[in-house]
């Protein structure tokens, strides 16, 4: 494939993109490239997030039936889910923490893609490990989680506290999503690596697309990170809370 | 730096204050379960809370509020279609439900 740099986008004189209906228009009709000036990689990255909406959606929506099907009572989250601590009983307690913790490495993220754009290595780097260690972090309290329940006989099939749905529900969604945090905390550690070795500023070619580096990369790295924490936000208000 | 590095350096202070922001709103959604909150006001904290939080996300962390209105409309419309797709399903759902009750008894 052709090495055409994205900004370049024919435009003699670089004007403030029109907003509104005309900016749409413009963007749609002028017969080239439809987002002028947003990266490919980010708008691909968007397009990849989009279809990754639907699947996290259309999970959401199957628990959605299996719970308002079923005339067996659902079990109630804030109990399954309560931890023990100090002797006293807390509803969602490792949930919450969980939340935290994502919403932690979510701003470790933001700030890492700001710092790419200033062309800073060294806080980049230690923001992007950041954030990756949260987000191991999380999905070792996910592992513990699902240790507990497994423990208390919760099964996909299922489970001694009420509507057997709830167990596949469960294990179908947090699962996906760990999958997810786990998949994006390797990147992270690759993205780092690349940063550390000054990949982005010297466009060293990456090894697969043979691409040119650019602190671009970093923010659809980021775009990712912040779907998963997206994400969270709706199993958390959906699953944990409803 | 490009023209697109520019156009994406926003102040630190930005994100600062967004993430605090999903911080307290997380606080927020946290004591809707701690305080059992019932009813209707329940489920629409939960939601307010959780809309609130994922605007913010994709508007500030995702960059949104600063694309070309074309890429914006490009992602956020289409979801809007999953509710279409709710609301079949809690129609079937329901049906589902009256079969079962009128078949298995309701004690099941």
């Amino acid at each position: 494939m052709a090495q055409t740099p994205y900004s370049q986008t024919g435009e003699s004189s670089p004007q403030p993109s029109p907003g509104g209906m005309t900016g749409i228009l413009r963007d749609w009709a002028s017969d080239r490239q439809t987002f002028r000036q947003v990266p490919w990689g980010k708008v691909m990255m968007w397009v990849f997030l989009l279809s990754d909406t639907f699947i996290f959606g259309i999970f959401l929506l199957a628990y959605m039936t299996v719970r308002s099907s079923t005339p067996v009572p659902w079990p109630n989250p804030s109990e399954v889910f309560a931890l023990e601590v100090a002797g006293q009983t807390l509803p969602l307690f490792l949930i919450a923490i969980m939340t935290f913790v994502l919403i932690s490495s979510s701003g470790t993220m933001a700030l890492a893609v700001r710092f790419a754009y200033a062309r800073d290595r060294r806080n980049t780097a230690l923001l992007l490990l950041a954030t990756a260690l949260l987000g191991a972090t999380f999905v070792g309290m996910q592992a513990f989680e699902w240790s507990k329940l497994i423990a208390e006989g919760v099964r996909p099939w299922a489970n001694p506290f009420g509507a057997p749905q709830f167990g596949s529900s469960f294990f179908m969604i947090t699962g996906f999503h760990g999958f997810h945090v786990s998949v994006g905390v390797l990147f992270l550690l690759i993205i780092t690596r690349k940063v550390l070795r000054g990949d982005f500023d010297l466009e060293r070619r990456g090894f697969f697309t043979s691409r040119k580096g650019s602190y671009e990369q970093i923010e659809t790295m980021g775009l990712y990170w912040h779907f998963v924490d997206l994400v969270w936000v709706f199993i958390f208000a959906f699953f944990y809370l409803w | 730096m490009t023209s697109h590095a520019q156009a994406q350096l926003h102040p630190i202070r930005i994100y600062l204050m967004i993430w605090a922001l999903l911080f307290v709103l997380s606080l927020f959604s946290y004591l809707v379960d701690y305080f059992h909150v019932e009813g209707a006001l329940r489920w629409s904290l939960i939601i307010l809370l959780m809309l609130g939080k994922a605007s913010l996300i994709v508007a500030v962390f995702m960059h949104m509020a600063w694309e070309r209105l074309a890429l914006v409309l490009v992602i956020l419309l289409p979801p809007a279609l999953l509710l279409m797709f709710v609301g079949m399903m809690v129609l079937q759902s329901d049906y589902t439900l009256a079969i079962r009750s009128a078949f298995f008894g309701t004690g099941l």
